[in-house]
Formats: C-alpha cells, structure tokens, sequence
C-alpha cells in the first residue's frame, strides 16, 4: 500500500497543500543537499516531486536465543527497550514524532497493540498515536514502508518504526472444545447449568494448541519447505553448512570488530546487562555435520545449525523528511529509496520472496545488479538463501516462472551479508528487517558504497525487497 | 473389507478405478534420450545406468503413455536383471519408471485377451510369478521407487522388491485393482500380499480394488518411506521430483547394504498382538467366512474373481507357497476366459473411449458456468464444477433453496476435507468459485447455462427466455432434464443450435454418467463444448439423439411399470428388490424408485406412456400417483415403497402401501411369473428398448450403450451391459423368452425388428 502511495505522489505532484510544501521546502524535495560533497561518481536515486525520506538511527537490543536471559520478559518489554535506546542514542524529545508503527508476528494477546503499550511504556508522550502490523518475517519492514508512506503523504514528518519478537513465551491456547466450555460457563446462570457444563469436560478437552511455524494454508512447517526448496534447486547438505559456517564467521568478527553498532545494552529487570547477540557461535564443518536432519527424515539437508534459530529481540528505527531531520539538526544515515512487495505459491516458492523481489525493485531505481555495493539479505534457512541464489542465477526459472527474458543474476558474494545474517545474529521474526535496513546504512558508510539493497522472504510465499542509498558524508 | 453399504458401491468401486488410470499417466511423456544411450544393447523398454555401485533401472514404454507390464518389458527386465546379478559392479539395484506419472499401472490387459485358453494365461501367470519369486530372492537389495500410479502387476513387481520409496504425491497411488476386471492379482499379489499387510489390509485391497494413497500405504506397511514432491526448481516439478526420488532411493539402497537401514522395521505392539491373534487357525478360519459372507452378500455370487481370490490367498496361508502360487496361476486362467471378465474388461474400454471428446475441441473454453436451480441436482452439478476451477454462479429463486444448495456444495467438498483428499484451505478456495445469487447478475459473461429447475415444460421455457434476454450471444443453454424432449424446449429458443440436453443422474457427484442429448438443429461447436465441460467434470460421457426419454430414461421407464405390474401382482417390495439384485442391478427396482422419486417416476411414466403408446404399458402408474397424493414420494420424504428414517440402516416396507397396492390388485398369471420369469420380464424390457433406441439411431453404438446403461442405471456390471449381455446370452434365447411373456401381456413384449435379427442369425453381435 505504501509503495501505492509513492506511486501516486510521483504521479501527481502538484496539489495546493504540496505546493507550498514544495515552494518552501524546494532544496530538500528536489535533490540531496550536499549532492555536491558525494564521493562516488554514480548518480543519486532522488526524483523530482518526490520527498527525500531518511533513516536518522536505527538500534536493536541483543538478540538472544530465546528461553535465555529475555525469558520472563513480555514482548512489548523488549519493544520498550528497543524504544528507550532509540531515544537515548538520539536524544529525541519525546513528543517529536508524529507516529509509531510495530511490526511482531506471534501476538501476546494481551498486548495486541504492542506499538501502542511499549510507546507508553518507554515514555513517548501519549498524544502519539501507535499501531502494530504483521507481515511474518518482514513485518518490520511494513512498519517502516508504512513510515515511509505517511511521511511521502504529507501526514507525518517523523515517525519511529520497528519490530519485536519474543519467543520464550507463545500464546498456547486450551483446545477448542475446552474454550466453548467455558465462554458457555461464563453464561450459565444456575449452579445446576455450570455444573452439567464442567461434567461435560473430558480429557480431550484438555489437550492445549500450540503454535507451529506452519503455513495455515498448508500445514506444512517451513523448515519443511525449506527442504524441499533446498532439494527443488539441488543445494547440497555441505553447502547449506558452509554458508552457515560462513554467517556465523562473519557475524563473529563484525561483533569482534565492533561493527554491531546497532546494538543496545538493556538492563533486563531481575538479570543482568546484556549487550551482546548470544546465537553467534562458529563451529567447525565436522561438527555441523554430524547434525541430523531436524525436518525431512532422514534423508533431508535442513539441520539445526543450518537454520535461523527461534530468537527474542526487538528493533527501532527512526524515519524523516530529509528536511525534518536537517531541521532538527539530525545528520542522516541513509535515504530510504524504493521498495517493493511480492508473493508467490505459498507452497511450493515460500521462501523465494528475494528472487521475485530483487529485479522488481532493481528495475523501479533504475538500477542494476552491479550497481549495488551492499547486499543485505535476511537468512532465514542456509537452504533457503543458497535456493534464491540458484533462482537467480537460472536462465531457466526466470523464463519459465518470472516472465523474464534471463536471469535475475546473482549478487557477489563480497558484497553478500558481510556482517553475518539472521542465521548467527538470530531472527526474532518482527525484529529482523529494522536489522536489515540499519546494518546496509552502517555497511554503506563502513564501506563508503553508495547503493545497499534489502531483500527477504517470508511465510504465506511474501517477500520484499528496498533500495537505500548512502547519506552524502 | 468390502463392507460399503452404499447401493451403488460395485458401480462406483470400478469407475474409480479406471478414471485413475485413464488420467494418471496422461500428461507426462517425454523422452529420455541421453539415457537410452548409455544402454548398450538395443533394447527399447528397459534400460540401466551404474552409479557408483547402485544400478539405477529405468522403465519406460516408448509406445504409451503408461508403463504396462508387457512380454516385452518382462523379457527386458529379465535380461536386465540377470546382468545386474552377474555384474560384480552393481550391489544393489533402483527400480525406477522415466513417467513421472506412472510407475506401472498394471499388466497389459491385449496380453491376457490375445490368450484363447485358461492354459495359456495361466503360464503367462506363472512367467509372471517366477519373475517375480527372483527379485524377492535377488541376492542385492532392489528398492522400488514409487512416484504414480503402482497398480495391479506394478504393485506386484514393487512389492516383491526388498524397498519400496513412494512419493507423497496426490498421483502417487498404489493397488490390487485386477477384482474390477473380473481378475485376481496373478503374479504373486494373493500370496504376498497378505504376509505384507496382513490378512484384513489384503483382503480389503484386493477384493475391493481400491487405490491407496501412499501416507496410507505407509501406515499399512506397504511402503517403508515417503519422499515429498518438490516445487519448481532448475527443472519442472515433476521432472525435478523424479530425479529426486531417484537421488532418495540411491541413498536407501547403499543403506541397505551397509546395512545402516534395516529392511524389517520393529514390529509395534499392535502388530505383535495382532500376528498372535493370527497365529491361531480357528481366528483365520472365522475372517475367510466373514469375508466370504461379506462377498457373497454384495455379490450375490454373481462375480467368481473375489471368491477365488479368498481361495487363493487361504491355500497360500493354510498350504504353504506351492500350493498358493499354484492356485493363483490356475484360477488366473479360470478366470481370464469367464464371461464376467470379459463383460468387465469390455466397460473398461468402453469407458475408456467415453472419456474422449469425438466432437473436437470446442472454440471457446467454458470459463463461466451458471446453473439454474439450485435443487439436488443444480447443487451437485456445481460441486463436480468449482472444483475444476471453473467459476460457478448458483441460481435459485428462493433465499432457502438458494441456501439448502450452497450447504449441500459446501458439505460435500468438507466431506472430502473430512477424508484429507483436500486441505480445509483448498476447500475454501474452490468455493471462492462459487457464486450464489437470485437474480441473473453477471449472465452476460456466462459462458454455458445449465438449467436443472422443475420438469415442466412451461417453467423450462420461461427460464429460457429470461436466460436468452440476459446473456452473451454464444452463451449455450443445456438443459438437465431426464425426459422432456430438447427439441421441445428448443423450440421457444431464438438459437436453437445453441441448445442442448445434458441429463446428469442423481447424486451426481457420485454416479459418473452424464448422457448428452443433440436435437438437429444443435451445431456441432455447441457439443464439443458440453462434452468438454462434462469430462472437466470428469463424467463418463454418451452422446445420444433427441427424443422422449433419450436412451436411458427410455430404457428405465418400462423397467419401472413393469415393476409395478409386478407389485400389483402381489410380491411384495423386498421381494421384488432382492430379485432385480439376485440377477446383479446394484440396486433394487423398488429401492430405485423411491431413490429417483415416485413423483418423478410419475412423471416420466405419463410422458413416456404419451409419447410410446401401449409399449410402454403394464402396471398402472395411478398406484404410483395415489402414492404421492399420500406424500410417499420416496427417499426424499421419508417414506415411499419404503420406511426412511435418519439413523436406521434396516429399512422397513412402508406398511400403508399394502392397503394401496390391495386397491390395485392384478392377477398373476403362474405361466410367467417364477422368480426367474419376473427377471426376465424385468430385464428383457430394458435390453428390448435400448436395442430399439439403437434401431432407431438414438444410440451412436452398442458401446454407449452398455456404458449407459451399467454407469447411469445400475444394469449389472458382471454382465457389462444390454448389447453384450444379448451377445453373451444369445438374443435368441431372450426373444423366445419374449415371445412367451408376449402370449399373455402384448406388446409391451414385442421384440423389435433388431433383436429380432440378432435372434435370426448368431453370427450377429453388437459386439466384436
């Protein structure tokens, strides 16, 4: 819907209000203000008529495998800090933004509005309204594309957007039977009604619903698809273990290094401070093959270590008019470019999403592969990422299922997640694409690129993709 | 076990099957070039290739879309295999198909039917099961890899294997179908079969024919592994699945000989109980008679294939493998020349042939269907409809009807879900197909309107008009009638060549005839496009000529009065069920007028009586109209000729109808009224009518004929029809039957001047 949005301000520029928005705003609006200091000879991805729209900081708290020291936590506790750091490290007063977007995808529901709960709680003033969305794993990047549409509208200037996850504690429901029971015993009036209706409960009754990382569609879970898909493309067990092996590597010397700037140290009440991810663990290729396959038995690839593993961590980011941010004296990260929403056969393509979404956002910058000096992709299995690239790079598929003339082709691996992914960092599902986006504007500028693409997958066959170019130095 | 109680099951049990094995394989033929290259020697069915130390041996028929068990394909695997076993390369083999949709789908049928003799077939049986006792004893492991269909001699092959890896695929089905062409499994299923499964699971495979799916397979012990199919890849799906079944299968297969998988899993403990329980003779004793009983009760010992399969498998069980085998190849022969099985394997080609549209392909496709009434009929109409993703507007008049219909849609796709062939969610998005409304919205981009509303004359030519006002000019109107003339309804059509009958027969979802009825004046585009929607709906299709009661209705309507007259005469409605089944209808005269409607029977008796004169006479049809003045309209009113009561499965003779039929009284006359007789004059009516409506050009051929007849009417199957059962029985000795009945009722008995040919001259059959 966002994307709509854009589409239809880049049509039509010219209405009164955006007039003389334009007419007093025109240098923010019509190009990068110091286009002139950029370093790199490419040009830059601003359009006339269209709002320049800016990443001002990004922070996530550590992401910890879950069950560790988030554990008797709540989700909007981890949403909360991920705010109260995001205010920290800006210095935001806490009545400067106009709005607040969450993305989660497994709802407390007791906290359904996680936005709206964690914002009060972290001190935002409550004349901010807030609204969660889901969108499984790229329901942090709804949350700031929804950002980017109400800030490209007209309605917002400033607006904080971002994503918790909490996986230690789930929603698990008594079984249907048991629930009728007892909404019938709320309405039963006589002692005489109540006690037939408990009388009625049987064992079965008592057997709990639990939640599965299963599409609804098909029941099928997606470690399980994800095998098929590894299978589908050919991608052998001892691939899958070397791109683990290497996101782990990677993610092991960015955290060495100090280049997770992102992360936050959060006090967790009644624990200590963490400031680190705890999942980052590189292993040696013997170890990881002596895993047996957690999904497809036993002749499946997919293997614990080979998968992003359940994860608790929050993210927050804080997204303006470039002339909001100026005005405030902010100096920006990145420019939030295009972006592009796709989905496909949530059966048989469920975690294809980058390699329908990659050449689709690629195409409306005007960009090509190698016009990209940051590849960002989220890793929700080894098989997964090592089936997209193949995806890609198939003259094949792209003929016969993407109505290309060729392939997408393959983005270098060089330039390919050099931080890690969501395989060693973790990925708290509602979490992960603030990461995403944070890591490519702190990589652009690491590495001094100018172009970072976003790309990932989710569950019901979705996927999505964004263009961030780098904020002039 | 063969414990439906359904009235239709033989019926259905059989078009089942052969509707499987029609389309299973029909997509999927290509070419395996590169392979057949490796193969040195010139052979053209079968060939290998060695990977690393796995033989991986590919069948492929060049001449079919289906793998069949051939003379070719068995030489070519004998000779493959003894190079396999001498080869010191290979040590252990894959058994793989190059069809994607088809491991092998049974033995060649022309095979069984070029024998002339018991002996013949008999050795071809026992070819078949020394093939078969070397695999079972092949000194390296064979794992049969599964993705298709697996039926009959393929399941035999597959089960003599050491391993057997199936996908998981919906195509993926395996079974023992040989009992629907009146044969047994004869290479080795009667004895393998139950050691594998078990006494209970075999007999209920083997004696119903029914497929099986492969997560049931798995369960039952059938197969030790389930692959998944894979989405698109680097190859098509099915291309990629097939070689990832392969790539499974070449794992398992070194398992097994580094002995890391174990070729017996352990036994549960339910199984253990269930092999003690077995162990004692009296136990096994007391299942081959309830089987019996089971099988002489739905048969009506009409059928010998399932009392000789109980046979064989009890020698095998009691006598040791010698004597089985020995019993499997000789009664295999026995059979092979029975009438029954050649009345059987002729519905199988027929159905064959009637799965075909022999009109072409029509110019424009049937995306949009609307039905008009959304009755019984309309709604069953749209259920086989939306499932094919053909968009579907429901049209009733009421909200209640309206209502009653989408339920009745809705149930029968969440009986299916309730069986998991499909998911929750596939079922809500076949309904998304669905549009039910109460006015003609959207008629304008209606491709074909199905009418199935009241049989009246005046109310189908309303429709019409109203449906002619509203919709595009190649809309075609089909009307689902069972006796009102096309032409006569045509005839207030401003486009006559763009009307059509379409008679489906109740509950359609189940039964798989739909007779399609031409006028003159309906073009031949209009149709190949009914005949197109039919088979997406997956009917089994005849094409017949316009007239009162077209071929079916016309050859049941004198079958009914001739019911009556029979009740008339005194015997009472048991009696006269358990005569029409004794002879092999599946359903009892009476039982199907109460299923069909006395007031519809009413109704078609009046019309056709009209139409045909004193041909079409007998009982009195005022025993039929008091009945339905007393509300007994049958089934659907509770009570008919019998008692209907949800939840009771022993019906009770409605005890008013004895006062009525009292009212009514004929006489009998003892000269033509034995048991025997009154099945005569039951079934020469029918057989006289459809050899009229072939005389008279109604029927394109005998075979529509029988198809008609056996799939629509319940004609029994054991005797594959009207036209084959003149030629199996002799038409001459049906005429002097005829001639008899003739002498005391007329000529409601008159053979007509075909049959009367026939009669004349034996050399003459409707069948070659």
């Amino acid at each position: 819907m966002a994307s709509m949005l854009l589409n239809s301000v880049r049509r039509c520029p010219v209405s009164t209000s955006w007039a003389v928005r334009l007419g007093t705003r025109a240098l923010g609006t019509t190009a990068p203000l110091q286009a002139q200091l950029q370093t790199k000879s490419k040009k830059t991805l601003a359009r006339p008529g269209v709002k320049n729209i800016v990443l001002v900081e990004g922070v996530r708290t550590p992401f910890l495998l879950s069950g560790t020291t988030y554990a008797n936590l709540m989700p909007h506790d981890l949403a909360r800090a991920a705010l109260q750091g995001l205010l920290n490290k800006t210095s935001l007063p806490k009545d400067a933004v106009d709005y607040i977007i969450y993305g989660i995808v497994i709802q407390e529901v007791k906290t359904s509005n996680v936005a709206r709960e964690a914002a009060l709680g972290a001190g935002f003033s409550d004349k901010i309204p807030a609204h969660t969305v889901t969108m499984a794993c790229i329901s942090s990047n709804q949350a700031m594309t929804s950002a980017v549409g109400l800030i490209a509208a007209g309605q917002c200037d400033a607006v904080v957007a971002g994503g918790a996850e909490f996986m230690s504690d789930v929603p698990i429901r008594h079984s249907r039977k048991m629930r009728k029971t007892m909404l019938a015993l709320n309405r039963a009036k006589t002692l005489g009604q109540k006690l037939s209706l408990i009388g009625s409960i049987r064992m079965s009754h008592l057997s709990p619903e639990l939640p599965a990382v299963a599409e609804f569609s098909t029941a099928e879970t997606m470690g399980h698809s994800a095998d098929r898909l590894a299978a589908a493309f050919g991608v052998s067990r001892l691939e899958q273990d070397e791109f683990a092996l290497r996101s782990h590597t990677l993610a092991k010397k960015a955290q060495d290094d100090g280049l997770l700037e992102d992360v936050i140290t959060f006090k967790v009440p009644g624990r200590d401070i963490v400031s680190k991810d705890n999942g980052i663990r590189p292993s040696s290729m013997e170890q990881m093959a002596k895993l047996k396959p957690a999904f497809v038995k036993p002749h499946g690839t997919v293997t614990a270590a080979n998968s992003s593993f359940l994860t608790d961590g929050a993210s927050a980011v804080l997204i303006m008019s470039e002339e909001k941010a100026l005005a405030m004296g902010y100096k920006p990260k990145a420019y939030l470019r295009d972006f592009v929403y796709v989905s496909q056969d949530p059966k048989d393509q469920l975690l294809l999403g980058p390699t329908y979404s990659t050449p689709k956002v690629l195409e409306r910058a005007g960009l090509s592969m190698s016009d990209i000096d940051v590849f960002e992709f989220h890793e929700a299995f080894a098989g997964q990422i090592m089936a997209n690239l193949k995806a890609m790079d198939s003259d094949w598929f792209g003929q016969t299922y993407m109505g290309r003339k060729a392939k997408v082709g393959t983005p270098p691996m060089d330039k390919f997640n050099l931080w890690g992914g969501s395989l060693s960092l973790g990925h708290p599902f509602g979490a992960t694409g603030c990461r995403l986006v944070t890591t490519v504007a702190h990589r652009l500028k690491k590495e001094g690129g100018q172009y970072g693409l976003v790309a990932a997958c989710a569950a019901g066959g979705q996927g999505h993709a964004m263009v961030i170019e780098a904020y002039p130095q | 076990m063969p414990g439906n109680t359904h009235p239709y099951e033989p019926v259905f049990l059989y078009s089942q099957y052969i509707l499987d094995i029609d389309q299973e394989c029909y997509h999927y033929v290509y070419l395996d070039l590169p392979r057949t290259l490796i193969d040195m020697v010139s052979r053209t069915h079968v060939s290998y290739e060695v990977k690393d130390d796995v033989a991986v041996v590919r069948m492929n028929d060049p001449n079919s879309k289906v793998n069949t068990i051939s003379i070719q394909m068995q030489n070519e695997m004998t000779e493959v295999m003894n190079e396999l076993w001498a080869n010191d390369a290979v040590k252990s083999a894959v058994l793989i198909s190059s069809k994607p949709g088809c491991f092998i789908a049974g033995a060649d049928i022309n095979m069984i039917q070029a024998c002339s003799s018991a002996e013949e077939v008999t050795k071809l049986s026992q070819e078949g099961q020394k093939m078969f006792e070397l695999v079972e004893k092949s000194p390296k492991p064979i794992v049969a890899a599964i993705n298709g269909s697996c039926l009959g001699g393929g399941l035999e092959f597959a089960i003599a294997c050491q391993y057997r890896i199936a996908t998981k695929s919906k195509k993926t089905v395996l079974g023992t179908p040989e009992v629907m062409l009146g044969l047994l499994p004869g290479a080795g299923g009667t004895q393998r079969l139950p050691k594998m499964v078990g006494l209970p699971n075999a007999f209920d495979m083997m004696l119903t024919g029914r497929n099986i799916r492969a997560d049931k397979a798995k369960k039952m012990g059938l197969v030790h592994h389930l692959v998944d199919p894979l989405g698109p890849g680097l190859k098509s799906p099915e291309q990629r699945t097939m070689d990832y079944l392969e790539e499974v299968a070449i794992q398992f297969a070194k398992g097994i000989v580094d002995k890391k998988i174990p070729l017996q899993k352990d036994k549960g403990m339910m199984q253990k109980i269930q092999d003690y329980v077995m162990s004692f003779e009296f136990v096994r004793n007391q299942i081959y008679k309830t089987v019996h009983g089971k099988v002489m009760k739905q048969s009506k010992g009409l059928y010998p294939a399932p009392l000789k399969i109980i046979e064989c498998v009890k020698t095998g069980v009691e006598q040791g493998p010698t004597a089985g085998y020995l019993a499997e190849s000789q009664n295999f022969g026995q059979l092979a020349m029975t009438a029954e099985s050649s009345a059987l394997i002729g519905l199988y080609h027929g159905q064959v042939a009637c799965k075909k549209n022999r009109f072409g392909s029509p110019a424009k496709e049937v995306k949009t269907l609307a039905i008009l009434g959304a009755g019984l009929m309309g709604a069953g109409i749209a259920q086989v409809t939306v499932d094919k993703g053909v968009r579907t507007i429901l049209k009733d008049t009421t909200v209640q009807g309206l209502a009653r219909g989408e339920e009745q849609v809705y149930k029968g796709l969440n009986d299916k879900t309730k069986k998991k062939s499909i998911t929750s969610f596939e079922r809500d998005s076949i309904l998304s197909n669905l549009c039910g409304q109460l006015d003609y919205k959207g008629f304008e981009k209606v491709d074909m309107v199905i009418e199935a509303v009241f049989e009246d004359i005046k109310i189908k030519h309303a429709v019409l008009k109203e449906v002619e006002a509203v919709v595009s000019p190649h809309c075609i109107f089909a009307s689902n009638t069972s006796a009102l003339p096309i032409k006569d309804i045509a005839a207030a059509s401003k486009r006559p060549d763009k009307v059509i009958g379409m008679h489906y027969f109740s509950p359609v979802d189940k039964m798989q005839l739909l007779e399609i009825i031409t006028t003159d004046q309906t073009s031949k585009d209009t149709t190949a496009s009914a005949v197109a929607v039919g088979l997406k709906q997956g009917k089994v299709i005849i094409v017949v000529g316009d007239g009162p009661g077209f071929y079916t209705t016309r050859c049941l309507a004198p079958v009914l009065v001739e019911a009556v007259r029979v009740l008339q005469e005194g015997a009472d409605p048991k009696k006269l069920d358990s005569l029409t089944t004794s002879f092999g209808f599946p359903v009892g005269a009476a039982t199907l007028v109460d299923e069909v409607g006395i007031d519809v029977a009413v109704h078609v008796a009046e019309d056709l009586g009209k139409a045909f004169g004193s041909r079409f006479g007998g009982g009195n049809v005022d025993v039929l109209k008091t009945m339905v003045e007393l509300g007994f309209k049958g089934r659907k009113s509770g009570k008919g000729w019998y008692v209907y009561e949800p939840g009771r499965k022993i019906k009770e003779v409605n005890p008013e109808i004895g006062e009525i039929l009292e009212n009514y009284r004929m006489k009998a006359n003892p000269a033509v009224s034995s048991d025997s007789d009154v099945q005569y004059r039951l079934i020469s009516r029918f057989v006289n009518e459809a050899v009229l409506c072939l005389q008279e050009g109604i029927l394109n051929g005998p075979l529509e004929g029988d198809i008609g007849a056996v799939f629509g009417l319940g004609f029994p199957p054991c005797l594959g029809g009207p036209f084959r059962f003149l030629d199996s029985f002799g038409a001459d000795k049906l005429v002097a039957k005829m001639q008899q009945f003739e002498a005391v009722y007329g000529n409601q008995f008159s053979p007509c001047q075909l049959l009367l040919d026939h009669a004349k001259d034996s050399s003459k059959k409707f069948h070659k």
